[in-house]
């Protein structure tokens, strides 16, 4: 069963009461939330994920719901639980979707150290995984979008989940956030695109997320292998370029974004020798996203 | 006779043979609560010597799987941080004592397999606490807690040092010179400690406590301390030293016997009592029956039950009933009524009521 298969009534009755148990690539998250925005926006990125019974296994317990305090009146606010205590302060209540889609990847990014986690989107073509390792305000998740709208499948906009042993990596589809001047810039370049609503003024300026595509989710389970390693630099006006990174530095950069590195010791370094070894590594400026998307897809074409 | 109410991730410690047959529902409630203890990593290791890891269903088998990543890295990173300590510490006269986890991981004892790592722990004789410090300074540690009351709580009143926070590495290093406050009730005398302490094979400068003081250290440190929330963790800690030690003949004799020479036979008691009816952990006879000299008087020993088969469950609310809050809040006074004379207890009390909105001592 998919999200999709439930009336939104009944979606809603299961986010108050026993929980919505969500697969989201090899994870299973149970989301309770009385919250319409949270309802709302599960409905609207989520309606191809599948649901999964109670009686499986379900890795993280969430929970989006205001703090209990007489501000609920004043100015309404949102708490993201994880499993009863709450990682981070309460925020704005309109904001319950993307706090929910930050405390996802928290979950992710904090516990599931099984996988080498660098903080990257990743998006594939004929099995082969395009890696772009970024710090935000990169056009990161920008060129995601606009890769993902022609054709190439989302693996992650955030997390790329890698495994220390074969250095493939496991697909985890979400919606892709976009930020601020982003949001207008895809509306423009793939009106067809699932745009939610935008949301003002959060930590990262105004926030928007992009519906991953059906068939991104559909194929979750299957796993890509690195083949290019590419930092992007949004930067307005110039012409799209790549530029061989040495592979040293492209290292030392993939080290840099990895949240667990540390943990991993000598297997983390060998499965990160094993990304660089396996891949093309670029430093890509560009300031036009057509002219960017159809570079990489010329590259995916030569490949 | 008491009953403990059974949590899974105690029944997994006491039986981790039977895990590869638990339910998904089981195994969720487990990974739950255990992760709250500090646990999953033990019950990996568990699980992993028994060679039943691969027989666990693969979804919480990634718990364990990470949590074993992470334990790894913490022992490498304490046998890292030991040996900047030692270093720091060459000039000093006097060996370094390990305590809790770094003296299990060095000194190669099962507690040490799949366990949580947090501070470094070690105890040196309060003659050369001075030196100690003067010199860990030097190599880039800082003490913490800049308060002059919280400076003078510490080095008057308490056993150890302030924390010592390392200024690029921020890691936290505990100096203790004794195993219970100064002005503690119970006196454990610390050159004792010392003196029986044992080299670890293969790292000049390093020592541990004997195996009898470090499970009296370990208990003290457990059923003394006014914070529960790893209490688990710490009692499966016991368990496993118990299990590890028991074997040697003469151990059980010697551990009541050094409990009353150290003033310390009430942990003991305790010690023995939750670990038997929490981790089934097998202690003869015999020594239960020496062990009872430490035992409270009744009503006490039935309100200390009350209290620590609630506080020692997982912090999680699946394992808590309504009694489990007021038995932690009570455990927390008792601790520090336990670590000081009334009047002072009073008086560190108002200082830290008045200043409750600041980052806390103590």
């Amino acid at each position: 069963m998919i999200v999709a298969d439930l009336p939104e009534k009944e979606l809603a009755r299961r986010l108050a009461g026993a929980g919505l148990r969500l697969r989201t690539g090899p994870l299973v998250t149970e989301i309770r939330s009385r919250l319409t925005k949270v309802a709302e926006g599960i409905a609207l990125h989520y309606s191809d994920y599948p649901i999964e019974a109670s009686e499986d296994f379900a890795d993280f317990h969430v929970r989006l719901a205001p703090p209990g305090s007489v501000r609920r009146w004043l100015r309404p606010q949102v708490t993201f639980q994880f499993d009863g205590a709450p990682p981070f302060l309460p925020l704005p209540a309109d904001q319950a979707f993307p706090i929910m889609e930050w405390g996802l990847n928290w979950c992710v990014s904090s516990h599931c150290h099984q996988y080498l986690v660098i903080h990257a989107a990743v998006v594939e073509r004929s099995g082969c995984a395009l890696l772009l390792p970024a710090p935000p305000g990169s056009g990161k998740s920008t060129l995601c979008a606009g890769l993902v709208s022609r054709g190439w499948r989302l693996l992650s906009d955030e997390l790329a989940l890698i495994d220390p042993l074969t250095a493939n990596i496991t697909p985890l589809p979400r919606p892709i956030s976009l930020k601020n001047a982003s949001i207008d810039v895809i509306r423009a370049f793939s009106p067809d695109a699932v745009l939610g609503p935008t949301v003002r003024d959060t930590l990262k300026g105004s926030v928007a997320h992009v519906k991953a595509p059906a068939d991104s989710v559909l194929r979750a389970a299957e796993p890509a292998r690195p083949r290019w390693i590419v930092l992007p630099r949004y930067q307005a006006g110039v012409p799209a370029r790549l530029e061989r990174l040495r592979k040293g530095r492209a290292f030392m950069q993939l080290a840099d974004s990895a949240f667990n590195y540390n943990l991993h010791g000598r297997n983390g370094f060998e499965a990160l020798a094993r990304v660089i070894d396996a891949s093309d590594c670029y430093e890509f400026a560009y300031g036009d996203l057509e002219e960017a998307v159809g570079l990489f897809d010329r590259l995916a074409t030569a490949a | 006779m008491i009953v403990a109410r059974p949590n899974p991730v105690s029944i997994a410690l006491r039986d981790p043979r039977a895990l590869p047959r638990w339910t998904f529902a089981e195994w969720e409630a487990l990974i739950r609560q255990a992760r709250r203890a500090n646990l999953i990593s033990r019950l990996a290791v568990l699980l992993d010597e028994r060679g039943l890891l691969q027989d666990v269903p693969a979804a919480p088998r990634a718990h364990l799987r990470a949590a074993l990543v992470v334990s790894q890295a913490q022992a490498e990173a304490v046998r890292r941080e030991v040996a900047y300590v030692r270093k720091a510490l060459t000039r000093i006269g006097a060996d370094i004592v390990l305590l809790k986890g770094a003296a299990y991981l060095f000194a190669a004892l099962p507690p040490a397999r799949g366990r949580v790592f947090t501070d470094i722990d070690i105890l040196v004789p309060a003659s050369a606490l001075a030196e100690v410090e003067a010199a860990l300074m030097l190599h880039g540690w800082a003490t913490t807690h800049h308060d002059p009351y919280d400076q003078r709580y510490y080095r008057r009143w308490m056993h150890e040092l302030p924390p010592l926070l390392h200024v690029t590495r921020e890691t936290v290093l505990d100096v203790h010179h004794a195993i219970l406050p100064t002005t503690a009730r119970l006196k454990p005398d610390s050159a004792k400690l010392l003196q029986a302490s044992q080299p670890v094979a293969g790292e000049p400068g390093l020592r541990v406590l004997a195996p009898c003081d470090m499970v009296l250290h370990s208990a003290t440190h457990l059923f003394f301390n006014e914070e529960l929330a790893s209490g688990l963790r710490d009692l499966a800690d016991l368990d496993s030293l118990l299990r590890h030690f028991g074997g040697q003949a003469e151990f059980w004799q010697q551990l009541t016997a050094r409990a009353r020479e150290l003033d310390l036979a009430r942990p003991l008691y305790y010690a023995l009592r939750y670990t038997r009816h929490i981790l089934a952990t097998p202690v003869p006879d015999p020594a239960l029956k020496a062990a009872e000299i430490g035992r409270p008087p009744n009503v006490l020993n039935r309100l200390m039950d009350a209290l620590f088969l609630r506080a020692l469950q997982p912090d999680h609310p699946a394992a808590a009933d309504r009694l489990t809050p007021l038995a932690r809040r009570s455990l927390y006074v008792r601790g520090h009524w336990l670590r000081m004379p009334p009047l002072l207890l009073a008086y560190h009390l108002t200082v830290k009521a008045f200043r409750s909105e600041k980052g806390d001592a103590s």
